[in-house]
């Protein structure tokens, strides 16, 4: 500012543009960056083990993805406005019983799917509701409904389990088929994928989620809706977790009582790990899916190159410490830019 | 007669918790016209200003808007019926662009309600050249400087065509060209036909821009008049209620050895090479802009934050960097800035919140010694006047005035020999600042260093021996009593060399 009414001679627009362009460059690497990691894993896979990447193989990791991509996107609507939401385990489980239970008695494919994300629409709307309008903190209200939902599923189910033959095939082989090497279930976690991306993108609403996510405050003087924006985050949060318990019933055919236990905690990471900042107003679904891809595949990787199973979680803990390292690395370099780029300039 | 005023209060009143804010206070602002409101701070001001931008519901009293009731439900209620309000801080989304944070909630549209990129980033390009800046669009709103924030949010406020203008301190942080700039903006809106409501402590910017002013003082109205006839020294008189010498009780002290030495203290994009020395008995003010980098000195000389190069030395013994226990034990003391975010814990009892800093004092074999906490923290809140009704209260249920002297007392208690102020007097009443004055001032005469910060640049003229000034995280100048002066102060905080 100063500049245009002080410096005689405003050398001003190459530092600026450079600030700027780094800025972006940043946060565009961010999600690069994950992408990059994948690749470098997979090739390292391949190259170790020319079967990893067959057909089968490509399916394999796909599939495994779904279903975490779907939850994660949902996660990441939630923690962009600066929230989280942990239930998002028990509703993925007790929908996925809800649908299979119907399905079990006779039911209609496209229906079950519905009742699915209705179920989890509904403890989205709990959530939504108790956080926004009982201005409670999120980790605790929904650390809450986990318990709550599970109990109810719990209390529900009993010891009865859902297997693959009391589906009909329809559902099973849609739950298994593709076209080639995409299953049906990958392509709808990127359709949904593309359709949240473009909303938050392109639409006034999800501009909102991230400018409550950044300034809460200023997001309530700027005239934003706050308690109807959360709760519609909270509301497609639980919305895509039905959904993911949905395709769960599909893919594996097996639910019981303790379906989803703790998918909390992995969904949290890949969001983290995919770039989408905990404290709000930042990151994107696309890297919060590439977070949950990465993740998962970790799971194929490691007995493909043969390393025990059992290295799966400390690598996932490693991961995950390393972005958030890497986040707070890259914060500080950027506030340092921009601080120097000001004193220039003041 | 003239037009229904566009907007307009009757009979407002407003609390928080047991602190009465407003008590029927009445405002009219006209189409065409400058409205100045003028008074101290904690005066009302601001939660009259967020009373009319819909952010506060009035407890009683009404609106109206060209002369009908209106009742703003929130702060997008204002802002639909033309009411734009400017923030003393500024409040933009860190992480989004500049022209997001303009258009934010009201971007232009394309097909399905889509955000049209393109037109935010080329509104808000016009908006800045209208505005004749040079600031990027697209360049994220974290890292920009108090004074492009400031800017940001006038773009926003010219972006809705705003028919109600309401600045609060808006040139705290700018410079004389900048100031200048924005009253051409503002007079042209107002030639235009809009309603301004702008509010400054520097009396000559009220005297230049405007042509009503509404005095507030504790919350009441005093007057709302033409400022034709008036003199600064009336509206003074308004706002202080009474003599500027009763409210300053400086006392004549014996000036002592060096106390307090900062040596070339520098914290890299903070502040750069700052040096002085408060000596005992004396008080010394720091004066600056908002974000000149004054608080952050403080903090980092009482080891809060860590420096990057410097010394600094109390009473002759060099302090750790990044050390607040041995600057303690060295006798300095450090009253911040926000008191509820850093001074109190505030469902802690006076009792507690005093004898936190006694800790490590009052303790009998290893525990800590309640009776004898008890004795200090009634000691130290009997001595400074703290009106309660038991000791064992929680600290947020007093008023804004005693949490102040509560977070003094508390500091008090560990004997300093040193005492840094951080804007002790922000937001606490005119009886209660005379009185933390008198305290600071007799601190002094036993021999106490003092170094107050402070934005409020009479307090500053009142009661320092010496003023100096920071500008963009540098001194830019030291001035004795004899020649401080507003002038002198502001033109060194601004960075006019004078």
């Amino acid at each position: 500012m100063s500049v245009t009414t002080q410096s005689p001679a405003p050398a001003v627009d190459p530092g600026k543009a450079a600030g700027t362009r780094l800025v972006d460059r940043v946060f565009k690497m961010r999600e690069l960056a994950i992408l990059l990691v994948f690749l470098v894993m997979i090739g390292i896979t391949q190259a170790g083990n020319s079967e990893f990447l067959s057909e089968q193989g490509i399916k394999d990791l796909l599939l495994n993805a779904t279903i975490l991509v779907l939850v994660a996107t949902g996660q990441a609507l939630v923690v962009i406005t600066r929230n989280v939401d942990l239930s998002v385990g028990s509703t993925l489980g007790i929908s996925a019983f809800a649908a299979g239970n119907y399905l079990q008695g006779g039911g209609n494919s496209t229906v079950a799917i519905l009742l699915a994300v209705a179920l989890g629409v509904g403890c989205g709307l709990l959530n939504g509701a108790l956080v926004s309008l009982g201005q409670v903190p999120a980790l605790v209200v929904t650390l809450g409904t986990l318990y709550i939902i599970r109990g109810i599923d719990s209390i529900w189910v009993g010891s009865r389990q859902i297997t693959a033959s009391d589906l009909p095939d329809g559902f099973v082989d849609f739950g298994s088929g593709g076209i080639s090497a995409v299953p049906y279930l990958a392509l709808i976690a990127l359709a949904v994928l593309v359709v949240v991306a473009y909303y938050l993108r392109h639409f006034g609403g999800g501009r909102e989620l991230y400018a409550l996510g950044s300034n809460p405050e200023a997001a309530r003087l700027a005239g934003i809706p706050v308690r109807k924006r959360i709760l519609a985050a909270y509301t497609a949060c639980g919305a895509l977790a039905g959904l993911a318990g949905a395709l769960y019933l599909a893919r594996f055919g097996n639910v019981d009582s303790a379906t989803g236990n703790g998918y909390e905690l992995t969904v949290v990471s890949a969001v983290v790990v995919g770039g989408v900042v905990f404290t709000g107003g930042s990151g994107s679904v696309y890297g919060a899916a590439l977070g949950a891809l990465l993740l998962t595949s970790i799971n194929s990787v490691l007995p493909a190159l043969g390393v025990s199973s059992v290295w799966v979680l400390a690598i996932n803990g490693v991961l995950l410490v390393l972005a958030i390292a890497v986040d707070r690395i890259v914060a500080l370099r950027v506030a340092d830019a921009l601080k120097k780029r000001n004193a220039r300039h003041g | 007669m003239r037009e229904p005023p566009v907007l307009a209060v009757q009979g407002l009143s407003k609390s928080f918790g047991a602190v009465r804010a407003l008590h029927d206070v009445s405002l009219e602002l006209y189409a065409g016209e400058a409205h100045a409101l003028a008074g101290e701070n904690g005066a009302g001001k601001s939660t009259l200003i967020k009373t009319l931008a819909g952010v506060h519901r009035p407890d009683a009293g009404e609106l109206t808007l060209d002369g009908s009731p209106v009742v703003f439900h929130g702060p997008g209620d204002a802002r639909d019926a033309g009411v734009a309000v400017i923030y003393q801080e500024p409040t933009l989304f860190p992480d989004l662009s500049v022209a997001e944070n303009i258009f934010m909630g009201r971007q232009p549209r394309r097909s399905l309600g889509r955000v049209d990129h393109k037109a935010v980033h080329a509104a808000a390009d016009a908006l800045f050249k209208r505005l004749a800046v040079d600031l990027d669009p697209e360049q994220p709103a974290r890292g920009l400087s108090i004074a492009d924030q400031q800017i940001v949010e006038i773009a926003k406020a010219l972006s809705f065509d705003a028919r109600v203008l309401i600045m609060d301190e808006p040139t705290a942080a700018l410079t004389g060209s900048e100031v200048a700039r924005l009253f051409g903006v503002v007079r042209t809106l107002r030639e235009q036909g809009a309603a301004v409501l702008f509010i400054s402590h520097r009396l000559e910017e009220i005297f230049e821009l405007c042509q009503r002013v509404t005095t507030l003082r504790d919350g009441g109205l005093i007057a709302s008049e033409p400022l034709e006839g008036l003199t600064e020294d009336d509206l003074v008189r308004r706002m202080v209620g009474r003599d500027l010498d009763e409210l300053y009780p400086k006392q004549d002290t014996e000036v002592g050895e060096v106390a307090l030495s900062v040596r070339r203290l520098t914290r890299e994009g903070v502040f750069t090479d700052v040096s002085f020395d408060v000596r005992r008995g004396e008080i010394v003010g720091l004066a600056g802009l908002v974000g000149a980098g004054r608080s952050e000195v403080a903090r980092a000389v009482f080891g809060v934050d860590r420096w990057d190069a410097g010394t600094v030395e109390v009473q002759g013994k060099a302090l750790l960097n990044g050390a607040p226990s041995t600057a303690m034990a060295a006798g300095l003391a450090l009253v911040p800035e926000d008191r509820r975010a850093q001074g109190l814990v505030m469902d802690m009892s006076i009792e507690r919140n005093i004898g936190l800093t006694g800790l490590r004092t009052t303790v009998r074999a290893g525990l800590m010694d309640r009776g004898a906490e008890r004795s200090r923290s009634l000691d130290w809140a009997v001595r400074l006047q703290v009106k309660y009704a038991r000791i064992a209260d929680a600290v947020g249920t007093l008023s804004g005035g005693n949490q102040q002297k509560v977070v003094l007392a508390k500091w008090l208690a560990t004997k300093p020999q040193v005492l840094i102020v951080d804007e002790p007097t922000r937001g606490i009443d005119v009886g209660t600042k005379a009185e933390v004055h008198r305290l600071l001032s007799e601190l002094a005469a036993e021999g106490v260093a003092v170094l107050m910060i402070s934005s409020d640049l009479p307090e500053i003229l009142g009661m320092a021996d010496r003023v100096l000034v920071m500008h963009e995280g540098r001194l830019t100048a030291e001035i004795p009593r004899a020649r401080a002066t507003e002038e002198s102060v502001m033109a060194a905080a601004t960075g006019r060399t004078a």
